[in-house]
């Protein structure tokens, strides 16, 4: 039996093509994902991401718990509303999950974690609270929906549908978020455009949804969510990292900061482990086919593998987040193993897109 | 969902047209190109290639996923259809008009036994 959010009955009212994600029944799209990734790029389009879950960490030592348990350094944190993106890390530096931590009080924390790995993510870390900061809180949050709306109107068309939380969202930085009555609002998102992501009771998701669509926000599936995650270079986890991969040889070196005297889980490994892998991305060159995940690559050092592959529907051509190994730069040209031919791509420095604009050509 | 029936189709959800000289023009279902959402890329057979019946023969992908497309008889590749190649979206717009491509097949009493439109309505669940 799928689990459902508050927005089932809104997206079969709509006439979205529904799938299995991670045990979620979910949005793939509403009609074509190409228009509805282009409607994110061009103006405004809002996802239902309430299959995510929200956790609540409450206590004293809140802050000092994190400062161990995440491999970004929650003492980035230093104005109330800020948001953090890490990775938790298993002891040998294999990646559990990634998640956003929001900064609410010394004593309160938020954190989102994916949807798939929230029932491994709440045990991990209720076990390692139980070891080291017993008195502190872990509440997981199924009582609220979330909906992320991104694009260069998205803003606009949110204070529009939502008057009441303009107040609260207008003065918010990129990464930074605030409450605003019973609605939290953070200026994030998974697109590479600007947007909030909107985390609300699950009763009052479906007159929001229903006023942000009036406002002209275009709802869109996860179809086009990971077009336009991919094209802004951001991971899927479960696809690009698993608990088998470090961040090292993820992308997300910048979020582990291992020249600090904190320690924190999984860093010892990622100190000692020799880097022999890393993430880069692929532009395909000529027509021939889609890159996919799975599909091989053939470099000068070696052998490698595409973790995640599309159409990207702002370049119209297909590209790639893979795994290869180190020595292999952007500027190289790489076969990739299409069915039965070897077809050439170059090597090149996510993001794709960010902000509507073609990065790489 | 929009089964023509004029038209012949297969269970791997092909159409099959029979011109007036015998030639087939073969092309994908509204059905199946629903499935498959926005067609990003298309390979078609080259002319003169020699199938069998129920060999890939051409690829259609999606956003999402990547297709074989199947010869419904056996036969030889008689023309392919490059607009489609240029722009895939065509078959999205229209998967009738926009054929894949054309087979002379080797018997013309192959194509009496595929499916017909009440048949393949069946096939998938719209009868």
């Amino acid at each position: 039996m799928l689990q459902q959010t508050p927005l089932n009955a809104a997206h079969r009212a709509a006439g979205a093509r529904m799938v299995d994600f991670g045990g979620w029944e979910m949005p793939v799209s509403y009609g074509s994902q190409i228009e509805e990734h282009h409607a994110v790029r061009r103006d405004a389009g809002m996802f239902d991401v309430s299959h995510m879950l929200a956790v609540d960490l409450s206590g004293d030592e809140a802050r000092a718990f994190l400062r161990y348990a995440l491999a970004n350094n929650v003492d980035k944190l230093a104005v109330r509303g800020k948001a953090l993106y890490s990775c938790l890390l298993r002891p040998d530096g294999g990646i559990l999950d990634d998640l956003i931590a929001y900064f609410l009080r010394e004593d309160a924390f938020r954190i989102v974690v994916n949807a798939a790995t929230a029932d491994k993510d709440v045990a991990w870390l209720n076990a390692l609270i139980a070891e080291r900061a017993s008195e502190l809180a872990l509440k997981p949050r199924r009582d609220l929906a979330m909906i992320a709306v991104q694009g260069p109107n998205a803003r606009d068309k949110v204070w529009k549908a939502l008057p009441e939380s303009r107040a609260a969202s207008e003065p918010l930085k990129p990464f930074t978020a605030a409450e605003s009555g019973d609605y939290f609002i953070a200026r994030t998102g998974y697109t590479g455009e600007d947007g909030f992501e909107i985390t609300l009771p699950a009763a009052r998701a479906a007159e929001s949804w229903a006023a942000l669509a009036a406002a002209g926000v275009r709802p869109c599936g996860l179809g086009a969510r990971d077009t336009l995650r991919l094209e802004a270079g951001m991971n899927l986890y479960g696809q690009d990292m698993t608990e088998a991969e470090n961040p090292l040889e993820s992308g997300l070196a910048w979020t582990v900061d291992l020249s600090s005297p904190r320690d924190f889980v999984g860093k010892a490994a990622l100190s000692a482990a020799p880097m022999t892998r890393q993430q880069v991305g692929l532009l395909l060159q000529g027509r021939g086919g889609v890159l996919r995940s799975h599909q091989q690559v053939l470099t000068a050092t070696g052998g490698g593998e595409i973790t995640s592959g599309t159409f990207s529907p702002t370049l119209a051509q297909s590209i790639a987040l893979a795994r290869v190994p180190v020595g292999v730069a952007p500027g190289d040209t790489v076969a990739v193993e299409v069915r039965d031919k070897k077809l050439d791509a170059r090597v090149v420095k996510p993001p794709f897109v960010r902000h509507g604009k073609a990065l790489v050509s | 969902m929009n089964v023509p029936a004029n038209l012949k189709y297969t269970d791997s959800h092909e159409w099959i047209r029979t011109e007036p000289d015998g030639t087939l023009t073969i092309g994908i279902t509204d059905h199946a190109q629903e499935a498959l959402g926005d067609l990003v890329f298309i390979e078609l057979p080259a002319v003169g290639r020699t199938v069998k019946a129920g060999e890939a023969v051409a690829i259609v992908e999606s956003v999402k996923a990547a297709s074989d497309v199947y010869a419904p008889v056996a036969g030889e590749v008689a023309a392919a259809n490059t607009e489609v190649t240029e722009a895939p979206e065509k078959v999205n717009a229209d998967a009738y008009t926009h054929w894949l491509y054309k087979l002379k097949p080797a018997s013309a009493a192959d194509v009496g036994k595929l499916l017909d439109a009440a048949a393949y309505a069946k096939v998938i669940g719209e009868a």
